[in-house]
């Protein structure tokens, strides 16, 4: 084999390879998702799914990011506290959600957002009574899943609560308040859920470290 | 052997090559050009992009022209000796035409950039004083919608709706729409792609961007400017419906987010929340 031919046959077999290593790196990107957690969500006879979670002013000390603000998923057997923002449920289902909100009062940049929008009935309960709105500057945190226009405002505890939770894991007996609403999964598919309150405490406008952060307050739910 | 005249040769080829080219690329190719003509703006940058792509056609065929020239008539056949031809200095023919035929596509795209910006502004963000509004703007007919970004979501106001503010953004068909854009916290930009509309969503302040909407369509609305981890989630989907449909739309929206009306600030050109109590 000539000179020319083995540098011609080593030019195919770089650019075999890297198409290949290409092709490989879009493959996975496209087809990887994140892990999630499934056991808070349990079915219920109704066949509908229940779902637990937790809103804390920080994280359990043991986190690498102690001191930021997280949702949190919460068992609803054992009540053991998870800290995952991916969440699978199932498609075409009725999904309750329970909020156990300990963390306080932050306010929202758009007011708007302090009506509930696509859940079942178009109202929440806040500590059981129905309800479309709060009032903006009471807001602790916003849970919403945009690309089904799922959104509820989470009323915060007051600043001057006597028995507020620091870290998480938290328990009932501490000040908090308790959100419950039904929204339905749309079809398989990933979608990301977020907050929609700057609530970074310590960051330029609440804006970085947990809010720009999978992990602690969006993540994304799994609909299978 | 007499060596032939390769310039002439070139030129030929170029010539031939143009002619088939550049009708296919302005006739065929240019209507289908993005974005569409989802808007008078829209189909103004099909037509902007069908100039653009009509005059690069001869250029970018003089380099592959010649380039396939030069391989076929000038390939060395005995590699055993490396040459370079004759340096070319001083040629002042070649000279003129390089700077006179660059200086005159050069300062026709510039000429025809501005007259074409200036006709009514191409769907672009002028801030918020707008020059180049489209006929008919003053005229009172105009439709404003305030389009607000923040981490990550579009919402729309409508101030002369009593100022109802809503999660998806409708327009009327054949309407002159007038599109006020801000943003609550960090730098987005507002980009309806077959509208043609595209704005920088900046904190504090009124951008002033005009769309002419024709038939009813359904239109994608994305976020054109990195703004933090979702920024890749930060789009919509948007409609251009009739008119009865549009009225019918909007006095639903009226009734379905009259319970948060009263804790809307007061319509504004832009908004400076307070900050955040646990704002670093």
């Amino acid at each position: 084999m000539s000179t020319s031919s083995r540098r011609l046959a080593g030019l195919l077999v770089a650019i075999v390879v890297i198409g290949v290593l290409v092709g490989l790196y879009i493959a996975l990107y496209l087809t990887s998702s994140p892990g999630s957690a499934s056991a808070a969500a349990t079915r219920t006879s109704a066949g509908t799914v229940q779902l637990y979670m937790a809103t804390v002013a920080a994280a359990e000390p043991n986190d690498p990011h102690p001191t930021w603000v997280s949702y949190y998923v919460v068992d609803s057997g054992s009540r053991h506290w998870q800290h995952a923002t991916t969440f699978e449920l199932p498609a075409n289902t009725l999904v309750h959600v329970t909020v156990y909100q300990y963390d306080g009062q932050s306010g929202l940049r758009n007011p708007f957002i302090s009506q509930a929008t696509g859940i079942v009935a178009g109202s929440f309960t806040l500590n059981g009574k129905p309800m479309q709105t709060i009032d903006p500057d009471a807001a602790s945190h916003i849970f919403a899943i945009p690309q089904i226009g799922v959104s509820v405002p989470l009323y915060g505890i007051p600043d001057d609560a006597k028995n507020p939770c620091d870290n998480a894991p938290c328990n009932l007996s501490q000040d908090h308040a308790t959100v419950s609403f039904t929204f339905r999964t749309p079809g398989e598919g990933l979608y990301r859920w977020q907050c929609f309150v700057p609530c970074a405490a310590g960051f330029i406008d609440g804006f970085g470290g947990p809010m720009q952060t999978i992990g602690y307050m969006d993540g994304y739910i799994k609909v299978v | 052997m007499k060596e032939p005249n390769h310039f002439r040769r070139v030129v030929l080829w170029w010539l031939v090559a143009c002619l088939i080219a550049t009708p296919l690329v302005v006739f065929v190719l240019g209507p289908t050009l993005p974005p569409g003509n989802g808007s008078e703006q829209a189909s103004g940058q099909v037509v902007d992009n069908t100039v653009l792509l009509g005059l690069s056609t001869p250029i970018a065929l003089a380099v592959i022209v010649y380039f396939a020239y030069a391989l076929i008539a000038f390939r060395d056949r005995d590699p055993s000796e490396v040459r370079d031809g004759p340096g070319i200095r001083g040629h002042a023919a070649a000279q003129s035409w390089w700077i006179g035929v660059t200086t005159v596509i050069v300062l026709f795209l510039a000429v025809y950039g501005s007259v074409r910006m200036l006709d009514g502004g191409s769907g672009g963000g002028q801030g918020p004083n707008p020059i180049a509004k489209p006929a008919g703007a003053n005229l009172g007919s105009t439709l404003q919608v305030q389009v607000i970004a923040q981490q990550w979501r579009f919402t729309f106001r409508y101030p002369s709706y009593g100022g109802v503010e809503t999660n998806t953004l409708y327009l009327p068909a054949h309407r002159l729409v007038e599109l006020h854009v801000t943003s609550l916290d960090v730098i987005h930009s507002f980009w309806a792609y077959q509208l043609g509309v595209k704005a920088d969503a900046n904190p504090g302040v009124d951008n002033v961007a005009y769309v002419e909407t024709k038939q009813p369509l359904t239109f994608d609305v994305r976020c054109a400017e990195l703004c933090g981890v979702w920024h890749g989630y930060m789009f919509d989907s948007g409609r251009v419906v009739t008119q009865a449909q549009f009225v019918s739309w909007i006095a639903q929206r009226r009734v379905q987010y009259a319970p948060v009306q009263k804790s809307l600030p007061p319509y504004s050109k832009s908004y400076y929340p307070d900050p955040q109590r646990r704002a670093g």
